[in-house]
């Protein structure tokens, strides 16, 4: 269902949705059966002169079968969302995929921190490159990203990648993503943190692999000065 | 029995009573539940301005709210957060279970009184302490607590993240005292059932009602211990700068969501349970039936009860914990919808066969059933880690929760006091207008939460004073929804009026068209006066049978008091 409001660009964000389609298709027949028998009886049975009431106690086994079986019913269903869901969650919260590049995400009140690796796609080196609130990755790479806090708990959210963690002080949480399309898209905090949650907006920028070596050109300075070094180095 | 000798002693001095000893400080437990009832629908009043107030903000961003003025980011969540706060601890559980427990149990069990009437007397006191405790924290320097009902540090931990330092400290303690007054109100409702019932009345023949406050009872007692001793450690980091949730000095602020969901998903049930046993007497009386397979029901709320302390960490899948942990609470959350289908059937199930009089109460408890399958089912959503991932912190999360808490808090009360309204005060109400009132509360309804299910599908996340910040969120077609959802909050906050007139004019009325039995139900408290006296029943009453003896073959009538002879 998220998918008929927003478009879905990580290489998980259709498997979540295929689960939540999964669940639906299991639930919701059962709820519309439900309902429906639950109102033909109410229509069905409404109070008529001369007609007196069934007495059921719903103790015999050919009575309570009626309960029995869907109640067994509900336990498959349960069984193929559990396997479901265990399934994407591995997949999107267990497993780490080797990265191309790993980045910082540092959540604070209010604002997100952003520390690309820069040219040499080392983090922690000279060449990184921090932005504040504006997230650039490119599309179709493995992506680490290490997430802190500094103050309280945040939650890094970027619904478009049905990618959701909260930050935590004191801890730096390891995940991944890969982006399948390009574009522009909000990042969320979704825990609130204070006075500033509602302004603790940021955007990703999703971009094809020109575009990105352009962003990282123009925004490293240093990688003019480590091309220059490296002829030094070697004379 | 020999038991009532300790409440006879708590009501030597029938009679005369002045005002203060007859209202205030009452030890009859009829009183005590009014005192509650209407301490609660008070709060109700309070926790509806505050959705008011921050659901026009949210539709028409910046505006002055009438009544209110401005909402400011701060005064924002300090509204979200006393609005849960208070529906749940000062509206749910109070009219839930202190109100019907102690209106319902000594009169459905056929006794005089609760077994200690003075820690009940008690029990009421200390709530009443926390709620204008909670109140006068809003009033407080930097205003009441805005860190969200579930109070994570180390926001709620520290004055210089939260803001709200003095705020924070008093809502700690606001619901300390609230949890004293419900172990005290628990421990009474326990000891009652299990020993002051009518002769005769054996364990399959106490009404389900009566059952499902003791359970939710017993569930209260067992998970709020921890939550408890959180509770205290939070106010001592807040205030004496301990550092059991600061991760700088060797703490962690997980520690507190593990001790606050221990209890607060035991918690769902504790208020779930007394208003499930409140549509099952209803649908009961109303469709002439036995309840379908009373003890199957018993059992699976036992399991139910006992399932519940083991699902918590759901509302931690993405919280930082260990991410094979998540496989763990899937398995039991979607074990859970077993019991909770099982219960929807058996509802279902004692239908058939009945002939059902559509009463205003009927209308409550059968649209409690089906407005709490709508959050049955969307809760599988939820519970699945996989999709949480997605939904957690979604206004999918809050649909879900208020299509089970509305019913709960609000449908069950409504089906409860328009079903007990004539024991109460001896006087019917009028049936036109509780009809009017049903509509116009129900309709609107699915209107306000229908189209928050589609904005946290769309990914609106919570507690957000405006979404014009999030330009993926801030699409117009999302703001009408907005806008429809306030509207329809507006049109059902209106036809609470409607009720409010209802009880004034029913209460006025003079004569005591009542009856002892109106609904011609089975169970003792419909043996006694309407109103009961102080001491209920003139002579205690003897049990003969079970609870829902309807149309019972080879009888003329189509009910089977319990206290009748055989």
């Amino acid at each position: 269902m998220p998918q008929l409001y927003l478009e879905a660009l990580s290489t998980y964000a259709s498997d979540i949705d295929n689960l939540i389609l999964l669940i639906a298709a299991l639930v919701i027949p059962w709820f519309i059966l439900c309902e429906l028998i639950f109102f033909y009886f109410i229509f069905r049975f409404r109070e008529k002169d001369g007609v007196p009431t069934e007495y059921i106690t719903g103790e015999n086994k050919r009575h309570k079968r009626w309960i029995t079986y869907p109640h067994l019913l509900v336990l498959v269903c349960d069984l193929f969302i559990l396997v479901g869901a265990v399934q994407v969650w591995y997949d999107v919260k267990q497993r780490l995929p080797d990265p191309y590049e790993t980045v910082r995400i540092v959540g604070q009140q209010w604002a997100w921190t952003f520390v690309h690796p820069g040219p040499d796609h080392v983090l922690d080196t000279a060449d990184d490159i921090t932005t504040v609130d504006e997230f650039h990755v490119e599309v179709g790479k493995i992506y680490h990203f290490k997430l802190e806090s500094r103050d309280v708990l945040h939650s890094f959210s970027v619904p478009v990648f049905r990618l959701k963690q909260d930050a935590i002080p004191g801890r730096i949480i390891t995940g991944w993503f890969e982006a399948t399309g390009v574009g522009e898209y909000d990042i969320q905090c979704a825990e609130i943190c204070g006075i500033g949650h509602g302004l603790m907006a940021a955007r990703i920028f999703i971009e094809s692999p020109e575009n990105h070596a352009a962003w990282i050109a123009e925004k490293s300075p240093f990688q003019l000065a480590a091309a220059a070094t490296i002829p030094i180095v070697e004379d | 029995m020999a038991e009532s000798v300790q409440p006879e002693s708590a009501h030597a001095h029938h009679g005369e009573q002045s005002f203060w000893s007859k209202y205030v400080f009452s030890t009859d437990h009829k009183m005590i539940a009014m005192q509650y009832m209407f301490t609660g629908m008070a709060m109700a009043l309070i926790g509806g301005f505050m959705v008011y107030v921050f659901r026009m903000q949210l539709a028409f961003p910046g505006m002055e709210v009438p009544f209110y003025g401005a909402v400011t980011p701060a005064r924002y969540n300090t509204l979200v957060t006393l609005h849960g706060t208070i529906m749940i601890f000062w509206v749910a559980m109070p009219v839930l279970i202190a109100a019907f427990g102690n209106f319902l149990i000594p009169l459905m069990i056929g006794c005089d009184d609760m077994v200690f009437p003075k820690i009940n007397r008690f029990s009421y006191q200390i709530f009443l302490l926390s709620a204008i405790v909670l109140v006068a924290s809003f009033f407080v320097e930097g205003g009441g607590f805005g860190g969200a009902w579930t109070a994570y540090p180390p926001l709620s931990a520290k004055a210089e993240y939260s803001l709200t330092g003095l705020g924070s400290s008093l809502w700690l303690v606001a619901v300390a005292l609230e949890f004293v007054a419900f172990l005290l109100g628990g421990i009474n409702f326990v000891t009652t059932v299990m020993n002051a019932r009518a002769p005769g009345m054996k364990m399959y023949d106490i009404p389900m009602v009566i059952w499902m406050i003791v359970i939710a009872s017993i569930l209260f007692m067992a998970s709020v211990g921890p939550l408890f001793a959180g509770a205290v450690m939070l106010f001592m980091d807040q205030n004496i700068g301990t550092a059991f949730f600061d991760p700088n000095k060797g703490g962690d602020p997980i520690l507190w969501q593990h001790l606050f969901w221990f209890f607060g998903h035991p918690e769902v049930y504790v208020v779930l349970l007394p208003a499930m046993g409140i549509s099952a007497d209803i649908i009961c009386t109303f469709a002439r039936k036995q309840l379908f397979a009373y003890k199957t029901f018993l059992y699976t709320t036992f399991g139910t009860g006992v399932l519940s302390f083991t699902v918590w960490a759901h509302h931690q899948f993405i919280a930082g914990i260990d991410p094979r942990m998540a496989n763990i609470f899937t398995v039991t959350t979607l074990l859970i919808s077993i019991p909770i289908a099982e219960m929807c059937f058996i509802y279902i199930a004692t239908l058939y066969g009945g002939s059902i009089r559509l009463t205003t109460p009927m209308l409550w408890a059968l649209a409690f059933v089906a407005e709490f399958l709508i959050g049955g089912v969307t809760g599988v959503f939820l519970g699945a880690s996989g999709a949480d991932v997605y939904f957690h912190d979604t206004y999918f999360v809050l649909a879900h929760f208020h299509y089970t808490f509305f019913p709960i808090a609000i449908i069950g009360t409504f089906a409860g006091f328009t079903f007990w309204f004539p024991k109460m005060f001896g006087k019917m109400m009028n049936e036109t207008l509780g009809k009017i009132h049903f509509w116009g509360t129900i309709i609107p309804f699915n209107c306000i939460f229908i189209p928050l299910f589609v904005l946290g599908a769309a990914g609106q996340h919570r507690r957000i004073y405006s979404y014009e910040n999030f330009p993926d969120l801030a699409l117009p077609q999302f703001q009408d929804m907005r806008v429809f959802a306030t509207t329809a909050l507006l049109v059902m906050l209106g036809f609470q009026l409607v009720f409010f007139y209802n009880c004034f004019i029913s209460w006025r009325k003079k004569e005591m068209d009542a009856g002892r039995n109106p609904w011609r139900s089975n169970t003792l408290e419909w043996v006694a006066e309407s109103p009961p006296p102080h001491g209920n029943f003139p002579e205690l009453p003897h049990c003969y049978r079970g609870p829902y003896e309807y149309g019972t073959p080879g009888r003329e009538e189509d009910y089977f008091p319990q206290n009748l002879p055989a």
